[in-house]
């Protein structure tokens, strides 16, 4: 019996045969080897899973929370025997929500926003990421070099000068010359898309590093071959890199949409009378004060649980749209940036 | 005959150097539109006093009398830029951590790991604007923790650990960086989203190679994470450690920011604001700065 055995493992062509013997009999086989693997493998398996288990709970233990508040009745809020599910299930938190942060116009004026901006920022920085990857060019390093300190100076050191920047905005003396007087832009949204399409946004400088650093490892024989057959530059670019771009520039996209939808510094700073979900989300907890008094016609203070309540609802109500993009988008958010493979 | 040919050459490269310069253009041009102007004019506000009149402003050269008031008349001021800066030290380093020890997990292969990389992501979602900043004054969750911690004394494990350590008496301030770190980890997990993101695609571009023939050598798996992952992703480091820092220093809810833009907008002080976004930024630039190029020194380059 055994010397049949021994006989397949020296056979060159029996490695089937191997792997049809028992468990036990490998392990015998290999001196112990296979056991000791089998049982580290296990190990390492519930290891992870108690850590992984553990960490996802607690990044979603949160918005369940939120959740399971947000279809309370004020009652079940005070109710100290009512902790995570509603007794009075209800959906009341989500109409005063809905109404304090003026929802569904506010929800179209942030698709929109975000959609444009992310679009705009997008191209701009696919532009721009191209060339600093692809061209050789004089001051290449200095301009580099700019885009990193762009990354690196927080957008509120600049902030105090370009309020006053765009309140008295001209294009060299032109608008004073023409209309005796500076163009207000403050609460327009255009200085907001003026430097989106300059590359400024928010974290513009860091989508130009992404997408350098993805360009930069395509190899150079595809474009090589089209400049051969006499395809100019910018044919190139669209026809050639931009399809091989694809991930990145949707992964990209991606972060520029959700990272527009829930800022609140550029949109308090430049499209403050543009009604956006994150702006009135920041600011749901004075609109309740304000809705209390308008109907009571006394100021009266609110408890801190009913404002919280919500309050999470709102957050629920802003991130939704988000989660719902992000289900859809998530093979693109999480696969492509992971094989983009950034290097440095 | 070889100078046209060189002619010719020299040519094409400036035809592709010309290519290069229109493509980064818009850069360029929001680079000076944008941030030159309101750069250097921020940098000449803050030694001014700015006064909003009807229709324009004066500024006014008061010399550093703007960086006097921050640093000695304003009561707040330096408080928060010290408590700032001493979280944001601890903060990024546990981040860094994580993230790394997180990755590492998550470029395992094991059933559902698509569904633990989303949620993993889901923090890039709620880290970010206004939602971080309604996290963190949440008033409910606040006396929620305060009652929770009133009625149960003792059973938290880290409080009791913590104590046990207290009565070594041996780096007590240490330990309580790193419980308050532990007590914290959900703003260190929330934090960490992107960073996480950069070192999967790190980790992932590593050929299997290298651990086989480790392997093979007698290697440990101990011994290949410090003698081949780290150094391979050690670039990885660098840059996260700096989007770390300087996402710190952006986020909304950070005390230094709040008190700029209360300075800025509520109490219309355009000079003393400027002053004192000067000395924030002054100060994260030198950090940023030093602390890259320690760890540029220890970056190992694979090529």
């Amino acid at each position: 019996m055994t010397k049949t055995k021994t006989k397949t493992i020296v056979d060159q062509e029996g490695r089937a045969d191997y792997y049809s013997l028992g468990f036990w009999e490998r392990n015998r086989l290999s001196g112990g080897y296979v056991l000791k693997k089998k049982v580290m493998d296990i190990g390492v398996s519930i290891v992870r899973f108690i850590l992984l288990f553990g960490m996802c709970f607690m990044i979603l233990q949160p918005i369940l929370n939120k959740i399971s508040v947000s279809f309370m009745t004020e009652k079940d809020l005070y109710n100290p025997i009512v902790i995570s599910i509603p007794e009075h299930f209800s959906t009341e938190f989500y109409q005063l929500a809905a109404e304090l942060m003026n929802y569904s116009k506010s929800l179209v004026n942030s698709l929109v926003v975000s959609f444009t901006i992310a679009l705009l920022q997008i191209t701009v920085c696919t532009l721009v990421g191209y060339g600093f990857a692809r061209f050789e060019f004089p001051l290449k390093k200095m301009w580099f070099a700019f885009v990193i300190l762009v990354i690196l100076i927080p957008p509120q050191t600049i902030a105090s000068s370009l309020h006053l920047h765009f309140k008295f905005f001209d294009i060299l003396g032109l608008f004073r010359l023409l209309t005796g007087d500076y163009v207000n832009l403050r609460g327009s949204a255009l200085p907001y898309y003026l430097m989106s399409a300059g590359c400024m946004g928010l974290k513009n400088g860091l989508y130009i590093y992404m997408i350098r650093q993805f360009f930069r490892n395509i190899p150079g024989d595809l474009e090589e071959a089209a400049y051969v057959d006499g395809c100019g530059m910018l044919k190139t670019f669209v026809r050639i890199m931009l399809p091989e771009g694809k991930p990145i520039l949707t992964s990209c996209f991606l972060f520029a949409f959700v990272w527009q939808w829930t800022d609140g510094f550029y949109s308090k700073m430049f499209l403050g009378k543009v009604s956006l979900l994150s702006v009135q989300l920041s600011r749901i907890v004075d609109s309740l004060g304000a809705y209390v008094q308008r109907i009571n016609g006394v100021k009266t203070t609110i408890s801190v649980a009913y404002s919280n309540a919500v309050l999470s609802t709102g957050t629920l109500m802003i991130i939704m749209p988000l989660i719902i993009l992000y289900l859809f988008a998530q093979r693109a958010f999480v696969e492509s940036i992971s094989s983009t493979g950034i290097k440095m | 005959m070889k100078s046209k040919q060189k002619n010719k050459l020299a040519g094409l490269q400036r035809r592709k150097a010309i290519a290069g310069y229109l493509f980064i253009s818009p850069f360029i041009i929001g680079f000076l539109v944008f941030m030159m102007k309101p750069f250097f004019q921020s940098l000449y506000m803050s030694f001014c006093e700015v006064q909003l009149g009807a229709g324009s402003f004066v500024q006014i050269w008061n010399g550093i009398t703007n960086y006097k008031f921050a640093f000695l008349v304003d009561p707040e001021f330096n408080r928060l830029l010290v408590e700032e800066l001493s979280r944001m030290i601890v903060y990024s380093l546990a981040i860094i951590v994580f993230s790394f020890f997180v990755s590492l997990i998550l470029n395992q292969k094991f059933h559902g790991r698509a569904l633990v990389r989303a949620i993993f992501f889901l923090p890039v979602i709620l880290s970010s604007g206004v939602i971080i900043g309604l996290e963190s004054n949440n008033q409910l969750m606040a006396t929620l923790e305060a009652t929770i911690e009133q009625s149960a004394q003792g059973v938290s494990i880290t409080a009791g650990l913590e104590s046990i350590l207290r009565t070594a008496g041996v780096g007590v301030r240490a330990y309580e960086k790193v419980f308050e770190v532990i007590d914290n980890i959900y703003d260190v997990a929330i934090a960490s989203g992107i960073q996480i993101i950069i070192f999967l695609s790190g980790l992932q571009t590593i050929s299997s190679s290298m651990y086989e023939a480790a392997d093979i050598e007698g290697c440990t798996k101990w011994e290949s994470l410090w003698k081949i992952t780290f150094p391979m992703i050690s670039s990885l480091f660098l840059v996260n450690w700096i989007y770390t820092v300087v996402d710190f220093c952006m986020r909304s809810d950070n005390q230094v920011i709040k008190k700029i833009q209360t300075v800025m907008i509520d109490q219309q002080q355009y000079g003393n604001a400027s002053a004192m976004s000067w000395i924030y930024f002054l100060i994260v630039l030198a950090f940023v700065g030093l602390t890259s190029l320690l760890i540029s020194k220890r970056v190992y380059y694979y090529d």
